[in-house]
């Protein structure tokens, strides 16, 4: 009989589920079963710029909270299919510039574009709707919710059934939950979490709840995904797996911005960098040249005192 | 490809849900059933064990039972699946008394109609109620929402105090009941016999039982638990958040509005006596005992809100100081309720589940659970 297992670490799944089947496959099976995945993972999305063009837009973004200027003018762009990193020291401004393009805050002068149309006034559900999500450096899930559960919420911003429509059960509510529980499947097994789906988030394992994260943001089916530290907690290993995910996840069609403090994941996956330091932005380039970057190494190392006079 | 199964337990904590989930449609039917009939047969059956007499109609604490029961369910939706408090829910059980009683008793001057036709009408005028009072107070959170609602409630009352056309203490005679007749020419539906309204009851809790639990399994019912769990969260994972608040709001209210009426028929008076604020928190205590969240758990709590005091009429008057320390004592040890919360939130799920793991039980990781293979491994 196998002990209960507290939440450190992957259960061992009964006979016969689909997790064990994952378990037993060979790799050619495994491949096979990935680019299955892949394409319930990846939607139809109707994306209106080509690849390689400017996806998300932020244009002279200021945010300011009394007298603290938080983000001071900051301007960037995030190109369709790539990994943009967003680093900088800590209180640079990276969370709350996340925080102003998902809607949380409204910017104090500025503005955020996608697709080249300005996100505006619009209410937080609305820019999910348009096509930006996004995972949070304090982990936020449904606790009370199965991890599967967690993501068919994701999969509901897409959804249409209306309150009448789930009343009486509708015939698109049957085929929309029908496409949502295969889709969260789905995705759970693109990220790796397939085999604890029936547990409850908030009995998860740490790693875990970081995943289902980024499925439930992935089942938005969002033109950009952003996550927000994702790598927090994470030993080496777990961070080697998560850019697997990251690449993984771009390979598939969506373009991704990363919030890390984790110079080597950075460095590893993104295709360029964007450098905050005191809500201002002091670089924008290829991880190689951020690496060089005299401002950039003073911002995380310091200047000595002779170089100040 | 149902495996079946003995299920054994490391511990014997094993919840009734768990026990009940592992159980294939047949067998669910082969309890629900026979269950279903003994509740509609209680009154006639009257068994001496659960009898309320003689110092208390059995049949009449049948309806009060079940009154508390329909009202549990409908806070339910509101406190216990959004997470929304209430504590002015007597409030839209007043509304649905006042319609009920305007549109049927000869001392309203308003057009009289038929009973059956004003539950509706009751219903639709609540949920009104509802939007009223949810728009302008549902961007408010935790204990500001439950201030707001409790001011409701009282507004709601002192507007029965002292509006001229709804007459205060003096009240509405002769409310109206469903229509029938005995053989003697009594009506079926009188103030002195509970059995009919009991039954009348019982199919509605059945209805509303079955479209709260559509409900519950849909992006409607997810996006109530997401709200409960984090607002923000659930709005930036594309949930409206507002929008599906104030339908927890307008449902809860339709379904107190209803019972609301269905009180009014049955005592055939309505009166600005019974809508207090205390009458609001034995509500919420039924839907906090029971299990927040949890609609069989709910119902359960409404029957010892309501039977209890019926039963032992000795304790009656002291029934506030004793659901007061109840809830106190379960607060401490079991704070979620006596049956704690687990929606299934899937249409789906139980196939899905079932896929998943190879078996037809839906894990929650709160009570250990064993694997199926007897003492291997």
């Amino acid at each position: 009989m196998t002990e209960p297992n507290n939440g450190n670490g992957p259960e061992v799944p009964a006979e016969g589920g689909l997790a064990a089947e994952l378990a037993h496959m060979t790799e050619a099976e495994l491949i096979e079963h990935e680019a299955e995945v892949a394409e319930v993972v990846a939607p139809d999305r109707e994306i209106a710029v080509e690849v390689g063009e400017t996806l998300l837009d932020i244009d002279n973004l200021t945010m300011r909270f009394g007298g603290l200027t938080a983000l001071d003018s900051v301007s960037f762009g995030i190109r369709r299919g790539e990994i943009l990193g967003l680093i900088g020291p800590n209180g640079a401004g990276k969370t709350t510039c996340f925080n102003a393009m998902t809607g949380v805050y409204r910017p104090t002068s500025g503005q955020v574009l996608l697709e080249g149309k300005p996100l505006g006034k619009l209410a937080k559900h609305n820019i999910t709707r348009r096509g930006i999500a996004r995972t949070f450096q304090n982990i936020r899930l449904f606790g009370e919710m199965t991890a599967l559960e967690n993501v068919v919420v994701g999969t509901d911003a897409r959804h249409k059934t209306s309150v009448m429509g789930a009343l009486v059960r509708s015939p698109r509510h049957f085929r929309e939950e029908k496409e949502a529980i295969e889709r969260a499947m789905a995705l759970l097994d693109f990220v790796g979490i397939v085999d604890r789906a029936a547990d409850k988030a908030k009995n998860l394992p740490y790693g875990y709840q970081r995943r289902l994260e980024i499925a439930r943001a992935l089942a938005t089916e969002p033109k950009l995904l952003c996550l927000d530290e994702p790598a927090a907690g994470f030993n080496p290993i777990e961070k080697e797996d998560l850019m697997g995910l990251i690449r993984k996840i771009r390979d598939d069609g969506y373009t991704v911005l990363l919030i890390e403090h984790d110079m080597k994941l950075v460095m590893g996956v993104t295709d360029r960098i964007v450098v905050l330091e005191f809500g201002k932005k002091i670089a924008d380039g290829a991880p190689s040249e951020i690496r060089e970057n005299p401002s950039v190494i003073a911002a995380y190392l310091g200047v000595p005192d002779d170089d100040i006079a | 490809m149902t495996t079946t199964t003995t299920k054994t337990t490391t511990s014997g904590r094993r919840s009734l849900s768990e026990w009940w989930n592992t159980l294939n449609r047949p067998q669910q039917w082969a309890i629900l059933i026979p269950l279903v009939v003994f509740i509609y047969a209680l009154p006639v059956l009257n068994p001496p064990i659960l009898t309320t007499e003689p110092g208390y109609d059995f049949p009449i604490a049948m309806f009060e039972v079940a009154r508390y029961a329909l009202i549990a369910i409908g806070l339910n939706v509101v406190v216990g699946q959004a997470g929304l408090l209430d504590l002015g829910y007597v409030g839209f059980f007043a509304v649905g008394a006042y319609v009920a009683a305007l549109f049927t008793s000869p001392d309203s001057m308003l057009t009289k109609l038929p009973f059956l036709a004003v539950l509706p009408i009751a219903m639709a005028i609540t949920m009104v109620f509802g939007v009223i009072l949810g728009s302008p107070t549902l961007r408010l959170r935790g204990d500001y929402l439950a201030i707001v609602t409790l001011g409701f409630g009282e507004i709601v009352r002192l507007l029965a105090d002292n509006l001229e056309p709804l007459r205060g203490n003096q009240g509405f005679q002769q409310v109206g009941h469903p229509p029938g007749t005995n053989a003697d020419g009594s009506a079926i539906f009188n103030n002195t016999d509970g059995t009919p309204w009991y039954w009348l009851t019982v199919t509605i809790i059945i209805l509303v039982l079955m479209l709260v639990g559509n409900l519950e399994r849909s992006r409607v019912g997810r996006s109530w638990v997401a709200i409960r769990d984090d607002e923000d969260a659930a709005s930036i994972m594309g949930v409206n958040t507002f929008k599906f608040k104030i339908w927890a709001f307008v449902i809860g209210a339709a379904i107190g509005g209803l019972s609301g009426a269905l009180y009014a028929g049955q005592l055939a008076f309505v009166n600005n006596q019974k809508f207090d604020v205390v009458t609001s928190i034995l509500f919420l205590a039924a839907v906090i005992l029971g299990g927040s969240g949890n609609k069989v758990g709910v119902i359960l709590g409404a029957i010892i809100v309501a039977y209890i005091p019926a039963r032992f009429l000795g304790i009656a008057e002291y029934r506030f100081l004793i659901f007061g320390l109840a809830l106190i004592v379960l607060m401490i040890f079991r704070p979620q309720g006596l049956l704690g919360a687990r929606q299934r939130l899937l249409t789906y799920g139980r196939q899905a589940y079932q896929r998943l793991l190879g078996k037809g039980e839906q894990i929650s990781k709160d009570a250990p659970v064993a694997t199926d293979k007897n003492g291997g491994q």
